[in-house]
């Protein structure tokens, strides 16, 4: 495939308050690849799309099509030049059938004597759909579909709005093994009917398997672009993704084991996750790989009282935790720092001062009163110790970088003064250099004695951190691996189960 | 001014005093209603005397009073559609009461709890029962006024001691009328729990996420009946004044009672989606609609053409503020 590219984007900078988040990138698509952008989480690669779809526009750079120059300032202006984007999230309305989606705002096309001809419209859904090689009916309910279903009659709806260029953000997430490969040929028949695909996806596996080309980013710059997926090896590439070792960011503490904090005994939510078992113990770092969707998060969030389970017991500190509720969890000395910072960590619209101190206001306060003065000086302090940069710690966290709203869902948690901690996805969506303050602060955590579970999707982060790394998949828990044995391989086959790896 | 931190930022954004100013949360608010003051006092030159400005306080006393449970319910991200059903139901269950021969004190106390009781039903209705406040407290507009009218058998009862209405309704504190120093009393006792207390600080966590404010281990269910459990308390009062001040207790009293005080509420920057949101603010909505009340009454507008200009100040302060916040 040695063809000129007809999209080139040269150039391309954009940086947000506080973040450069590129630096004059350049990349081009050609017709009929699957060209894959690869980076850690806060490489530029959702900056670089979101470019592409028309959501940001970019600071300095040029994008051409054909030679000619584009501007994508608007959502539409990038659909009316082919660009499609199937995010994570689907914009698809649950309530309207899969033809009312797929041609939802093209109705015009379907007027039969002034009312829409629902006939023809499910006769041209279902060509679109079968040559995608799927059978839905044209007639069910978008809430009815499964999230694989939901995502071709995504595809479906970009087809029909004549795209020319795909752009997937991590489609395969929320998807089986099997649905990724049915995934897998959709995106060949696109390729082979003339359209190009730009794909983003952390594992390595599927960008072997489908892509063409790969560009690598970090930090915000183009490392490097692959005209094949084997033109390095796959160790290298990880190298060329993350920039130095992994050694190098994630030093390891060694600790002393302490005493068990955490007994969890075949903990059960029907439909959930099943039968649970596991054990913290002081100075640990836990680690829970899987994919999402394996019921880790939901796990953490049964034994941390967020949300119910119908059997099983937990231990928390040598007692049986019963009718368990966060306030109950905190005032004995859990915490947890959700998956989600902003819809679950932080209140957007108060301040710094005010979230940091929201879990234990018992500490600076009596009945009648908060001590403004009391709430200065812990605040201070644990904006000192995690480096959050701030003007005022009276700022609203919702104007914080995504980074700095990290730490101080970090700060919630220390101020808690808690024996245990559960990160869940600590470091997702937040720059590398504040990345490795968490991993230090994670590392100061343990040798303090306190009992820490770690989950994550970012497999080096799991094998950095942990001394121990429980897999779980479909709800139940399928290995368990100490840090010596652990590689990526083998926590990943575990994660896929028979069949997901080569 | 405390707790300015929850809602604006200036602080942080401006850059000169004048701007500082501009970007104060309530600016707007205070530039209105100096306005309709300074139009006021050239038309009619009643308005700016003193006699008339405490004239002002007394007739939006009640409406203060309720506001203030509104607004806490509203920082919660709840809606009280029963403020006016609750005035009624509280003032009758006292007027019965004070018929009954009971003694002055224990007859405000049941009628402080009733309008407790109400608010605790709301309370678990909304966050145990997951009924959206707008429906629960929907219900309870209909049912206080039925309970009310039950009670009464439809007829107003009056004539009541007159150490009670002294003290409630038509007595002084030096030169201040009583409705207008409990109503400012409620106020400053509000403002103070919401900006200086744990429990204001949850109010105002649940409202910005309520979420988020569990995981951080508050008690949401616990702090939302609490909170209208309050809203209930400031009805019963308002309740009190009412029938004080009329020598009265009606079952229809009260009626679009809970639409001044959202009203006066929203004027005053709270936000109804939740956690944005001063007692400060509300008594500024409260007396920008009192302000035009009198003003209007002494010009002798006709109450038809009154209520048109009130619809529109009411959006167009929201309006303004809206526009500003975005610019």
């Amino acid at each position: 495939m040695d063809q000129k590219p007809f999209l080139v984007m040269k150039n391309i900078s954009k940086s947000f308050p506080g973040v450069q988040a590129l630096k004059s990138v350049d990349f081009d698509l050609r017709k009929s690849e699957v060209h894959c952008i690869l980076g850690e989480n806060g490489a530029g690669k959702s900056t670089l799309i979101k470019i592409l779809s028309g959501a940001l526009r970019e600071d300095s750079g040029v994008i051409t099509i054909d030679g000619e120059p584009v501007t994508l300032d608007s959502p539409r202006k990038a659909h009316e030049l082919g660009f499609a984007t199937i995010y994570q999230e689907f914009n698809l309305c649950p309530n309207l059938s899969v033809a009312e989606n797929i041609f939802l705002g093209e109705e015009k096309g379907f007027k039969k004597r002034g009312i829409i001809d629902r006939a023809k419209m499910r006769e041209k859904s279902k060509e679109y759909l079968s040559k995608l090689g799927v059978n839905i009916l044209p007639s069910a309910k978008i809430s009815s579909l499964t999230v694989a279903q939901q995502q071709v009659v995504e595809i479906s709806k970009a087809l029909s709005k004549g795209a020319k260029i795909i752009i997937m953000d991590e489609p395969t997430a929320a998807l089986s093994g099997d649905e990724v490969n049915k995934l897998f040929n959709v995106i060949r028949y696109l390729k082979e009917n003339g359209v190009s695909i730009v794909y983003i996806s952390h594992r390595l596996d599927e960008i072997f398997e489908i892509g063409d080309r790969i560009t690598i980013l970090r930090d915000g710059n183009k490392v490097r672009t692959l005209e094949s997926t084997d033109e390095v090896p796959r160790n290298e590439l990880v190298a060329l993704m993350v920039g130095r070792k992994l050694e190098d960011w994630i030093p390891k503490v060694k600790t002393e084991k302490g005493k068990e904090i955490l007994r969890v005994s075949n903990l059960s939510r029907a439909g959930v996750f099943e039968n649970i078992s596991f054990s913290l113990y002081q100075g640990e770092v836990l680690g829970f790989s899987g994919l999402v969707g394996s019921g880790r998060t939901e796990v953490m969030r049964a034994i941390f009282g967020a949300d119910p389970y119908d059997e099983g017991t937990i231990w928390f500190d040598g007692e049986e935790i019963k009718k368990s509720a966060p306030s109950k969890l905190i005032a004995s000395g859990m915490y947890l720092l959700p998956e989600n910072r902003k819809d679950q960590g932080l209140i957007l619209q108060m301040s710094i001062c005010q979230n940091i101190t929201l879990p234990k206001l018992e500490r600076i306060s009596s009945v009648l009163k908060i001590s403004g003065r009391k709430e200065r000086e812990v605040v201070n302090h644990h904006k000192e110790e995690l480096s959050i940069k701030t003007p005022s710690i009276r700022r609203l966290v919702k104007f914080l970088s995504g980074g700095n709203q990290q730490k101080c869902v970090l700060a919630k948690s220390l101020y808690s003064e808690s024996k245990m901690l559960i990160f869940d996805e600590p470091t997702r969506g937040i720059d590398v250099g504040t990345k490795s303050e968490i991993y230090d602060l994670i590392n100061r955590l343990v040798v303090d004695g306190i009992g820490v579970i770690v989950v994550s999707s970012e497999l080096p982060e799991i094998l950095g951190l942990c001394d121990r790394i429980i897999i779980m998949r479909e709800g139940i828990i399928v290995g368990e691996v100490e840090r010596e044995q652990a590689t990526q391989e083998l926590v990943m086959q575990l994660a896929l189960g028979e069949g997901g790896l080569d | 001014m405390p707790n300015v931190d929850v809602s604006s930022d200036s602080k942080q954004v401006g850059k000169s005093s004048f701007r500082d100013l501009l970007v104060s949360q309530y600016f707007v608010i205070i530039v209105i209603l100096l306005s309709l003051g300074i139009i006021m006092s050239f038309l009619s030159p009643v308005f700016l005397t003193t006699r008339n400005l405490l004239n002002v306080l007394l007739q939006t006393s009640i409406n203060i009073t309720v506001a203030v449970g509104v607004t806490m319910v509203i920082l919660t991200g709840g809606i009280d559609l029963g403020v006016g059903s609750v005035v009624a139901l509280t003032g009758v269950t006292l007027g019965a009461m004070l018929k009954a021969n009971v003694p002055i004190p224990f007859a405000f106390l049941i009628a402080v709890l009733v309008g407790a009781l109400t608010g605790i039903i709301n309370g678990l209705l909304v966050s145990k029962g997951r009924v959206p406040a707008f429906v629960a407290t929907l219900g309870m507009m209909s049912a206080a006024r039925g309970l009310s009218l039950i009670i009464t058998g439809g007829q107003s009862i009056y004539v009541f001691p007159k150490s009670f209405l002294n003290f409630f309704g038509i007595g002084y504190l030096w030169f201040i009328p009583m409705p207008v120093v409990i109503a400012a009393v409620v106020v400053i006792v509000a403002q103070y729990s919401l900006s200086q207390t744990r429990f204001g600080r949850y109010v105002y966590a649940i409202g910005g996420n309520a979420e988020a404010a569990r995981l951080a281990g508050v008690k949401v269910t616990l702090m939302i009946v609490i909170t209208y459990l309050i809203a209930g308390i400031t009805y019963a009062i308002g309740g009190t004044i009412l029938t004080a001040r009329l020598n009265s207790a009606q079952p229809i009293a009260g009626v679009g009672y809970e639409l001044d005080a959202i009203a006066a509420a929203v004027i005053g920057g709270t936000s109804l989606s939740g956690g944005i949101g001063t007692i400060w603010g509300t008594v500024l909505g409260a007396l920008i609609m009192g302000v035009l009340r009198n003003g209007l009454n002494l010009l002798n507008i006709s109450s038809y053409i009154q209520q048109v200009l009130i619809g529109t100040v009411i959006v167009g302060a929201v309006l303004i503020d809206r526009m500003r916040n975005k610019a």
